[in-house]
């Protein structure tokens, strides 16, 4: 075990892993971060803390990620490397294993000009692959960038991103394998619409033996709208909506019934992909429709390890 | 190289020259006469417009390369005009501005951004080519600037947002990396991309105050020209 984390046992013992994401407030009442807590603790694995994302000021993932873990769920810290350079990423770090927090997700993060602070400086000191290759260094060899020793240990189970629909799709594969190689344990991948593309991606990743090295969770977005469907088609970069699901999300009647059913059947198709070892539900403000899909998809009850 | 400069707004220009009524004009024959922001018509266009607003234009000058140690001599030869003047308005480049402050006793205000270090890669398009950050990556990354042509300054590789060779940041930017990925792809490097480029060393950019150098044997080789 590197971490010993609840998602790191379960992914660990060949169990199907779930996991979900909860944004922060954009503001400082820590009940909003809690009642998300409250919410999924028995629908999923660990809670995945997003890190001001799409560059829009929110409550820090740290301090969102210590809510949950005072009331026994287990957080993900997303980290991303636009707004802190090296010294406050690892200071970080050093911070959030002193309250045991050990899932860290390694983004660069959206860029700023496509949030709400767009004349804020981005910072990018380090790129994700090297947050990632840093972190690895404090956990394995105990020591910091510059190579200065860490008094104590730092059990991290590492995390990252992928996104098979981005382009030039042959990098997508290699760019996995490099975020492997600098030391990721666990891969989220970006929202599968498209899952011929998806299996096509899986196919070369299985080929080259990487999900034995890490593991890797699909992400899924359920939609709630027809216009939500076309919004992230037309102006989400990297994220693949094929027509004919927009077409259904049209034409329901019941139109957040038929995101539950889109969600269930891209559950229920790439959890038969070799090589997903679980999911990542991302519901962007729809967490009260999570405990619904989780449990209609057959993934509960949740494995106690 | 070249610095790529453009014209601050008038009402800017007008604030900060609020407490002047006589000026002085300065353009540059080099990189902001190619931009269009501070040769001669650009300078007499100023004129007009400052004239327009109630200022009295002690005189002007185009200086060939105003920052050249020339611009002193530039100076001299227009003493009285400059002297008449409350203060000096420049439409340089910050490189010609920081070089009037230097050898006029006036106050100096600058009529242009100063943008890029850049090309004009077709007519009238600029793009900047250069961080100047002191640690070339060139060699890597195919001779394509990840650390000014993508958003992130990503060194690994693109992020998840770059689709159809372009950036998530605007489909007018082309995704560095699409570039890196071709170049490499057309000359037989691909193995190269999975090659982890270590975190970056920025201590040669822009930290502690300005970067200085001095060139060992200048002197030795500038008698040798004579």
């Amino acid at each position: 075990m590197k971490a010993g984390t609840n998602l790191e046992k379960i992914l660990a013992g060949g169990k199907f892993a779930v996991t979900v994401e909860a944004g922060p407030p954009k503001g400082t009442n820590p009940e909003v971060i809690q009642k998300k807590g409250d919410l999924l603790r028995q629908y999923c694995d660990a809670v995945n803390v997003t890190d001001n994302q799409t560059a829009i000021v929110r409550m820090s993932s740290l301090a969102s990620c210590l809510l949950l873990k005072q009331m026994g769920v287990e957080p993900v810290m997303q980290v991303v490397t636009r707004d802190r350079n090296r010294i406050a990423l690892q200071s970080d770090v050093l911070g959030a294993v002193a309250w045991g927090i050990g899932n860290i997700l390694c983004l660069s993060g959206d860029h700023p000009k496509l949030g709400n602070h767009p004349q804020s400086k981005a910072v990018f000191d380090i790129d994700s692959v090297q947050l990632i290759q840093t972190l690895k260094k404090m956990r394995d060899d105990h020591k910091f960038i510059n190579g200065d020793e860490i008094s104590g240990e730092v059990p991290l189970f590492i995390g990252a991103v992928a996104n098979p629909f981005a382009d030039p799709f042959e990098i997508r594969v290699p760019r996995l394998a490099k975020k492997i190689k600098a030391g990721a344990d666990f891969i989220q991948t970006q929202a599968v619409y498209d899952v011929n593309r998806f299996t096509q991606w899986m196919k070369i990743v299985t080929e080259r033996g990487l999900d034995k090295e890490a593991h890797i969770l699909a992400g899924i977005i359920p939609i709630r709208s027809a216009g939500m469907a076309r919004y992230m088609r037309d102006n989400v970069s990297g994220v693949n909506i094929p027509d004919d699901i927009v077409t259904r999300m049209e034409k329901a009647e019941d139109a957040e019934a038929e995101g539950v059913e889109i969600a269930l059947e891209l559950i229920a198709k790439v959890k038969k992909i070799p090589g997903v070892h679980g999911i990542h539900i991302m519901a962007v403000g729809w967490e009260k429709k999570v405990p619904e899909i989780i449990e209609r998809a057959g993934l509960l009850p949740r494995p106690v390890l | 190289m070249k610095s790529i400069t453009q014209s601050k707004p008038l009402e800017e220009i007008k604030q900060s020259l609020a407490k002047c009524r006589q000026i002085y004009l300065i353009g540059c024959g080099t990189c902001a006469t190619m931009c269009r922001t501070g040769g001669k018509s650009e300078v007499l266009d100023m004129k007009q417009k400052l004239e327009a607003a109630g200022k009295k234009v002690t005189g002007w000058m185009v200086i060939p390369t105003a920052c050249d140690v020339l611009t002193r001599d530039a100076l001299k030869e227009n003493a009285s005009e400059v002297a008449a003047a409350d203060c000096i308005l420049v439409m340089t480049c910050a490189f010609g501005v920081q070089t009037v402050a230097r050898y006029a006793e006036k106050s100096v205000y600058p009529a242009l951004d100063t943008l890029f270090i850049g090309n004009e890669e077709t007519p009238g398009e600029f793009i900047e080519a250069c961080l100047q950050c002191g640690g070339c990556v060139l060699g890597q990354t195919a001779g394509i600037c990840p650390l000014v042509r993508c958003a992130k300054s990503l060194l690994n590789g693109p992020c998840g947002g770059s689709v159809d060779g372009k950036c998530e940041v605007s489909p007018d930017t082309d995704c560095a990396w699409q570039m890196i990925y071709d170049r490499l792809a057309a000359t037989g490097r691909l193995d190269e991309l999975e090659e982890i480029e270590p975190a970056k060393d920025w201590s040669t950019s822009l930290s502690g105050g300005p970067r200085q150098i001095t060139i060992e044997d200048t002197e030795e080789k500038t008698e040798s020209q004579d």
